[in-house]
């Protein structure tokens, strides 16, 4: 689960001025907000492809977001993200187009290595052309910045872009695994009152390609991950925020898991994928999720170092950061890095912090 | 200080015993400050509005990307920019008629979210709204308040234009220039009917930086179609606007001087009556030094009364012709100005220090006479007038300095400051020689006196003369000023009404929305027998050595070569243009780059650079840009890809308001786009008209200033000349014959200065029409003399002479005896 749709959300908050009453809570970034007029997420429905790969504007919010782990020729760490985040501002029912379409897009890109951290932020308008997705061939973009299917028929391979003044990367990905649907057949539950979002991910890529950094030319390797997303409310009110965890193990097994914090009653939730794509949903009751160690980033206290359990799949691992310091300081700033882990099992992935 | 006190209130039951004067004073200071304030109320207004209009993109060197003509282009050119990381800020300018009430305003179309790079007050605007709001609709359209209240609207209302096409919810923003209405761009495009389109991108300077200077290179297929700007166009409204302001400016010191005058005399008049008071005051004690510190309290707090007044009756005077001004602003250069009055403190501030400085100026010959009065010696008018005598050969130099002068500034002459210089050093010399030149046709006179009355009559102007002197320069001044002012207004009217009327030769003129419509129009028209010509103008905007020009491209027609109004020509001017590819150019571009006929000039064309040579020279007068003709084949060579501009029909006259509204119907055109040849002149003088009468206002309220003047001036004279009219009286005369001859003298005195400020406020007028308005506005007028203006520019200061003779003489008259006869009782 990300909840960079939250941030789009609080980017729009942020925006707007009308905010004269304290609001009852509604979700970090206003994510738990309901709103008429817009499709629910229904368990009765089905994922099709390739059009989960394209846009959903009907929908209020959707993302499309990729993390890579790599590794240089020199043997360094690092790590990048490339995420399109697009929000709703209205229902809409098709009538507007061009300038008049209420939609939003914002993309985010990131570098990090073992002592820095580059990052990035595009923001555009829906309807003229600057940011938008379709399915087939696959190809979502914010201004030069694109993840894009590389064949006409094919999803995989793709290539995925963005540069900054100071950082670019140009990567390939590719994988001949099919797609994973998280919780039910794609149905993602968020709260126990129901909250759910579509959700897939692709978390089997191998990746390879360059990076620039400070002027310098790298050829890296890894593995990458790319999780697709999109609901109408994805959170209850009174979610404050959540920490994602996306966990390549060394097995070749993959795990996604996440709590979303609300006073008194977190909610647990988290994927099995095995080595050949089968996934296994968790239950709430089956992941232990455990903070060690606060790091101080951007004036907050973030718990950068974690203990994780899943008892059933005698799962026991400490995580720590490439770096401690991969925060996002966007328009809605948050933790996104890639991280270690051993114990039980070892290997690599990314966590993303929302709301603190 | 008990004693102190007393002094001062001494000094000060003078006025409660002399209310008139009291007033008389206030009034002076009142409308000095008051014309002062009003002047610079209406010039600071003007350019805060300016300042808003160049702040909202916050780009001192504003960098931008246009089509070549300025003309509109298609967004899909921004998005393969956009789409390569260039982070440019998309605008859409337009201009858009209203229903009710009836008003063109600037519309601006806006994307908040790149807008959020640019740190303009446009950014923080938009941060105070809602994103939501602002896109989806009906949308919002942002309006400063001032402009919504002007216009009379509501917030949340929906003004419709003149199409029909109601604007998106009104929302009212502290900070917005005026005039101008804020909405999203694909608001906009639906409202201007540009689908699609852009008039400008933004580059952020902090995008820029890097570049170090060079502007980024644009991509190959981009080249042709978009072109790097730089100079942020609102910017130039201060620029444009200046030569307007600075002649208000003028206008308002010579109000202020003229002010001056009347606090000078009725300075000189309390004085005159308190000199006995003075002495009393001195013999009893009281030190030099704290008589004079109440004189200077008193005159402190005079100015404070004064000023004030003057300050808030300034304001009001402000108010009730800024409507007036920004319209002209607006018409002439397109600058947004509201039509509410703001008022900054620095503007009451200043004004106040205006009045005191003003009233210390004023007062301090006479602080200076009180310095050294003796405290025993008689007071001898006749002693002064002695001094004075001396002091108009002081003047006879400084007059001949102030002609210097003028002549200097008029032989440097290539600057409006030179020209106003001049203006100035022609007045003050003017103004200066006056005493001299009366005296010398009063002694001329005297010598042709026979009898002793007419002797004494004569004697007896001149005796009075010093003390005139000051209210008749301040006559002087004031009626060349309207005489000048008069004569280039009138002149201006004559030649504009000619010129327009040689000017708009077609019957019916067109501006298409596109091209495409353009071309339909045209396709129409053909087929309509009753329109003799259809003659397509091009238009595209350059800049020419850092100046705004616009290259208009004509086709061959009799309609130019019969009317256009040429001033300076080479043989055969349209044969030049037409067959030889010469280039004509507006008097405004000639005079800004000294160019002659003959002459060669350079033009950066689409092609690279290009020469040609001039064949003539037209008249373009309200036209503040260079504008230069070239003929259409050529400029369509030039610039390949430009769009007709604008057509001109020719038809027969009493048709085409039938055609116009043909046209309207048939292609959906409004008023602005479509127009025949009588409302656009309508239209042309309605500018012309409001752009002087802000001038004719204070010209008008300068002449009757100088009354004032005159009248507190004879206050004084009176007073002072009851010991020379008292013997007449006891030969025998009646108070009122001794009145009649008094107004007869005055008005002889008031004849003879209006006569001579007849040569000098045509002189003004020379100087206006040749000098500062070449330098102003780049056109110069033929001279026009109006003689039925100037017999009533005369009367009329013959009629402010009586009016200010008028009261005295009728004092005289009734309270003589007494009076008379105390004088020789009296110690004086």
């Amino acid at each position: 689960m990300n909840a960079r749709l939250l941030y789009l959300l609080i980017f729009l908050l942020g925006l707007s001025a009308c905010s004269e009453a304290p609001e009852p809570p509604s979700g970090f970034a206003g994510l738990g907000t309901e709103v008429e007029g817009y499709p629910q997420v229904s368990r009765n429905d089905r994922i099709r492809f390739p059009e989960a790969l394209g846009a959903h504007p009907e929908y209020r919010i959707e993302w499309w977001y990729v993390t890579a782990n790599l590794t240089d020729e020199n043997g360094q760490d690092w790590g990048i993200q490339w995420t399109l985040f697009r929000q709703a501002l209205q229902p809409n029912q098709g009538k507007a187009k061009g300038w008049q379409t209420p939609q939003v897009w914002m993309g985010h890109a990131a570098i990090t290595s073992a002592t820095h951290h580059w990052q990035a932020e595009r923001l555009s308008r829906g309807g003229t052309g600057e940011a938008d997705a379709q399915a087939q061939p696959f190809k979502a973009w914010i201004h030069s910045w694109r993840l894009s299917s590389q064949q006409e028929a094919s999803f995989s391979p793709l290539e995925v872009y963005a540069s900054d003044q100071d950082f670019a990367y140009r990567l390939q990905l590719s994988t001949d695994q099919p797609f994973v649907l998280q919780g039910d057949q794609g149905y993602s539950q968020k709260s126990e009152q129901g909250q759910a979002s579509w959700y897939y991910s692709q978390p089997f890529f191998k990746v390879e390609g360059q990076i620039e950094v400070d002027d310098q030319q790298l050829q890296v390797r890894g593995q990458g991950w790319m999780d697709r997303e999109w609901s109408s409310q994805p959170l209850a009110p009174g979610q404050e925020g959540w920490d994602w965890f996306s966990l390549h193990l060394e097995t070749g097994e993959k795990v996604m898991l996440f709590q979303l914090r609300e006073d008194g009653k977190d909610y647990y939730s988290g994927t099995w994928i095995s080595a050949a794509g089968e996934p296994t949903p968790l239950e709430p009751e089956q992941i232990q999720m455990q903070p060690l160690e606060l790091t101080r980033v951007a004036g907050r206290q973030l718990p950068t170092h974690w203990r994780l359990q899943i008892a059933d799949y005698d799962l026991d691992i400490t995580t720590r950061p490439l770096n401690a310091k991969s925060f996002m300081d966007t328009l809605v700033p948050y933790w996104e890095g890639p991280i270690f882990f051993e114990g039980s099992h070892q290997g690599r992935g990314f966590l993303e912090m929302t709301g603190y | 200080m008990k004693l102190f006190y007393w002094t001062l209130i001494s000094l000060l039951s003078h006025w409660k015993r002399h209310p008139v004067q009291l007033a008389s004073l206030l009034l002076g200071l009142w409308l000095a400050t008051a014309l002062w304030t009003g002047v610079q109320s209406l010039n600071q207004q003007a350019k805060s509005n300016y300042d808003q209009a160049a702040s909202l993109f916050d780009q001192q060197a504003g960098v931008y990307l246009q089509a070549p003509g300025g003309q509109a282009f298609d967004q899909a050119l921004w998005l393969e920019l956009r789409l390569q990381d260039w982070p440019l800020v998309p605008l859409l300018e337009g201009r858009i008629r209203i229903q009710e009430p009836e008003v063109r305003l600037q519309l601006l179309g806006l994307d908040p979210i790149s807008q959020m790079q640019l740190e303009g007050t446009a950014s923080q605007i938009l941060g105070r709204t809602s994103l939501e709001q602002w896109i989806t609709a009906p949308g919002q359209t942002l309006i400063a308040p001032s402009t919504m209240q002007e216009l009379g609207w509501q917030p949340g209302q929906r003004p419709l234009t003149t199409q029909g096409q109601k604007l998106p919810p009104l929302v009212s923003l502290e900070g917005l220039a005026p005039g101008l209405l804020l909405t999203d761009i694909g608001w906009a495009q639906e409202l201007l009917h540009s689908p699609d389109q852009l008039t400008r991108l933004l580059a952020p300077q902090q995008w820029l930086a890097p570049y170090s200077g060079q502007l980024p290179q644009l991509p190959e297929a981009i080249e042709e179609q978009l072109i790097w700007q730089q100079g942020e166009a609102e910017a130039d409204l201060g620029r444009l606007t200046e030569s307007f302001h600075l002649n208000l400016t003028a206008l308002g010191l010579l109000a202020f001087a003229v002010g001056l005058f009347i606090v000078h005399a009725t300075l000189g008049l309390a004085l005159e009556q308190r000199l006995g008071l003075l002495r009393t005051l001195r013999a009893s004690g009281i030190t030099l030094n704290s008589l004079l510190l109440a004189l200077l309290v008193e005159l402190g707090s005079l100015a404070l009364v004064g000023g004030l007044a003057g300050v808030i009756s300034g304001y009001w005077l402000a108010a009730a012709l800024l409507p007036d001004v920004a319209a002209s602003l607006r018409s002439l250069y397109g600058a947004p100005v509201s039509g509410q009055l703001e008022m900054q403190p620095t503007t009451w501030l200043t004004a106040l220090l205006m009045s005191f400085g003003g009233l210390l100026l004023a007062g301090s010959s006479w602080l200076f006479k009180a310095a050294r009065l003796p405290i025993l010696a008689l007071a001898r008018p006749q002693a002064w007038y002695q001094a004075e005598q001396r002091r108009v050969r002081l003047q006879g130099v400084l007059a001949l300095v102030a002609a210097l002068v003028a002549a200097w500034a008029w032989l440097q002459g290539d600057s409006l400051v030179w020209g106003l210089l001049l203006l100035a050093g022609l007045l003050l010399s003017a103004a200066l020689w006056l005493p001299l030149l009366l005296l010398g046709l009063l002694k001329l006179a005297n010598l042709l006196a026979r009898g002793p009355l007419q002797q004494w009559f004569w004697a007896d102007i001149r005796q009075q003369l010093p003390g005139l002197s000051l209210a008749l320069m301040a006559l002087l001044l004031a009626q060349a000023a309207n005489i000048g002012v008069g004569t280039m207004t009138e002149g201006f009217r004559k030649t504009f009404t000619g010129w327009l009327d040689q000017r708009l030769a077609a019957e019916i003129y067109i501006r298409p929305e596109t091209q495409q419509q353009a071309e339909e129009i045209t396709r129409w028209l053909e087929q309509q027998e009753a329109i003799e010509a259809i003659l397509p103008q091009y238009q595209i905007q350059l800049e020419i050595e850092g100046w705004p020009v616009e290259v208009g491209g004509l086709v061959d027609a009799a309609t130019y070569r019969d009317s256009w109004p040429l001033l300076q020509t080479l043989n055969q001017p349209w044969q030049a243009v037409f067959s030889e590819n010469a280039w004509l150019a507006s008097e405004q571009l000639a005079q800004r780059l000294q160019l002659q006929p003959g002459d060669q000039l350079e033009l950066t064309t689409r092609l690279g650079i290009r020469t040609g040579k001039l064949a003539g020279i037209y008249a373009d007068y309200g036209n503040p840009r260079g504008q230069l003709l070239i003929n259409a084949e050529e400029f369509l060579t030039f610039w390949p890809d430009q769009p007709i501009h604008s057509l001109a029909l020719r038809l027969a006259e009493d048709q085409a308001s039938a055609w116009v509204e043909k046209l309207r119907a048939n292609f959906q055109l409004d008023s602005s786009r479509v127009i025949d040849q009588a409302s656009l002149k309508e239209w042309s003088t309605g500018v012309f008209d409001r752009t002087f009468n802000a001038t004719s206002a204070l010209s008008y309220l300068t002449l009757g200033l100088a009354a004032l003047a005159l009248l507190t001036s004879l206050l004084t004279l009176s007073q002072a000349r009851l010991p020379q009219l008292a013997p007449l009286w006891a030969m025998g005369l009646s108070p009122a014959q001794l009145a009649g001859l008094n107004l007869l003298q005055l008005l002889l005195l008031a004849l003879l200065t209006a006569l001579l400020a007849l040569p000098l406020g045509l002189l003004l007028a020379w100087s206006l029409v040749s000098v500062v308005n070449v330098q102003a506005f780049g056109w110069r007028l033929p001279l026009h003399i109006f003689p039925v203006q100037l017999g009533i520019s005369v009367a009329m200061a013959l009629l402010a002479a009586l009016l200010a003779a008028a009261w005295p003489s009728w004092q005289l008259r009734s309270r003589a005896s007494a009076r008379l006869v105390k004088v020789f009782a009296h110690e004086r």
